[in-house]
């Protein structure tokens, strides 16, 4: 497991691995956000959790596609699923693989492009501890998506439709955890459910995945 | 442990290929698997391998013991050759590339980019890594497609030395190895057409 770990953070960080993707994205959302809704300092400060966190959700949804995709059309995941790995286990370092490359950056460049939004001081911290905690379970939603889709060509629209219904209620709580934040209220309640839904997420989702993985591979 | 096939039904999408399949490759002994394209020689060495079900019958004796060798290698251009070949040996908890390195003459590629390969260096990369495996039965599709004369010779030497190690072979191929194998024709064990329209009730 550690094995394909490792060749998975190698593949993404060396040439044509796609690493830094999500994070231009990510850059090129915030940035172009107040042109499109205009300089009104109050109004940046008012929509910056909602932004922050549906950029990075965006982001993180823009790599899934390639998450197992890959893997199956150079035959390595045929060859995977006869090792002694468990599929299950493959999605889930597959998805911490992508966690790390993806959601990992995303959640420490958070706060950088907060000043952008004009992001209010008290928001900062719960932002990122939101992100931390959200983040994980974008990753392995995806993964699922992924396996959902490995054998379709061009499965990414269909992924994205797929995927985006479940990432719902992470956005909802992660958002309202950082808005609260800005309004200095009480966070504890959607970190909380936060927390609940990314525990759940990683106790069930590798499994579901690893059955569909199991059906798309005969 | 021998692998012994029963009375083995295979499909592809639900159709049914091959019917009424039975053999036994006991330690030592290499099977050859002839037939025309299409036969359904890939479909019979995936339901082998475990990586689909097979439609009645029964496999004996592959579970955790196959090592598998499709068309595509699963090969990572971005790595190079001994960084390929340790990942799959890790995956299999075995260390020592080396023997599969000299084994398919790969030592001065080792560390070139898998990517600046040809096509027949990447095959040899791809058998390599069935030394690193460790495991006992290999399941071979097409092994020597892109290969030269040169190349197919070290193959059949490494089946050769795999089998004396007590190992075992299933090799779907066209061209003669020169190994002292069994060989089973595919092609009367065809299936008759009909559609088997219960395969994939479970998803419907």
């Amino acid at each position: 497991m550690r094995a394909l770990f490792v060749r998975d953070l190698r593949l993404a960080l060396r040439a044509g691995g796609g690493f830094g993707l999500g994070l231009a994205f990510f850059l090129i959302v915030v940035v172009l956000v107040p042109f499109s809704v205009g300089p009104e300092p109050a109004l940046l400060a008012r929509i910056a959790p909602g932004v922050l966190w549906l950029g990075a959700l965006l982001s993180c949804l823009l790599s899934l596609d390639r998450l197992l995709a890959v893997d199956f059309e150079d035959g390595a995941l045929d060859l995977l699923a006869t090792s002694p790995l468990p599929l299950e286990g493959i999605v889930v370092v597959k998805a911490a693989a992508h966690w790390v490359t993806t959601g990992l950056p995303l959640v420490l460049v958070a706060p950088v492009l907060g000043v952008l939004l004009n992001l209010p001081a008290p928001g900062f911290g719960v932002l990122v501890l939101s992100l931390g905690i959200g983040t994980p379970a974008l990753s392995t939603i995806g993964a699922f998506g992924a396996a959902l889709t490995v054998g379709i060509k061009r499965g990414g629209l269909l992924l994205s439709l797929l995927v985006l219904p479940l990432y719902v209620p992470t956005l909802i709580f992660g958002a309202e955890a950082a808005r609260r934040a800005v309004l200095g209220l009480d966070v504890s309640t959607p970190l909380m459910l936060l927390g609940g839904i990314t525990a759940g997420v990683l106790a069930f989702m590798p499994f579901a995945a690893g059955v569909v993985l199991r059906v798309n591979l005969r | 442990m021998e692998l012994t096939v029963t009375d083995l039904a295979v499909g592809r999408g639900g159709v049914p290929v091959l019917a009424g399949v039975s053999f036994a490759v006991a330690p030592g002994a290499a099977l050859v698997l002839r037939g025309p394209n299409g036969a359904g020689k890939t479909t019979l060495l995936r339901t082998v391998a475990g990586l689909q079900e097979p439609m009645a019958g029964t496999v004996h004796g592959a579970e955790d013991r196959v090592a598998y060798a499709a068309h595509a290698d699963g090969i990572k251009g971005a790595l190079s050759v001994a960084e390929n070949l340790a990942f799959w040996a890790s995956v299999f908890g075995q260390s020592d590339i080396e023997a599969a390195l000299r084994a398919f003459d790969l030592e001065a590629l080792r560390n070139r980019r898998a990517a600046a390969l040809s096509a027949g260096q990447k095959r040899r990369l791809g058998l390599a890594r069935m030394r690193v495996t460790g495991r006992a039965i290999w399941v071979l599709d097409e092994p020597t497609v892109s290969l030269d004369a040169a190349s197919v010779a070290l193959f059949a030497e490494a089946v050769r030395a795999h089998l004396a190690a007590g190992g075992m072979a299933l090799i779907a191929t066209h061209i003669d190895l020169g190994l002292d194998a069994q060989v089973l024709d595919v092609a009367p064990f065809r299936a008759p057409a009909q559609a088997m329209a219960a395969a994939d009730e479970v998803f419907l």
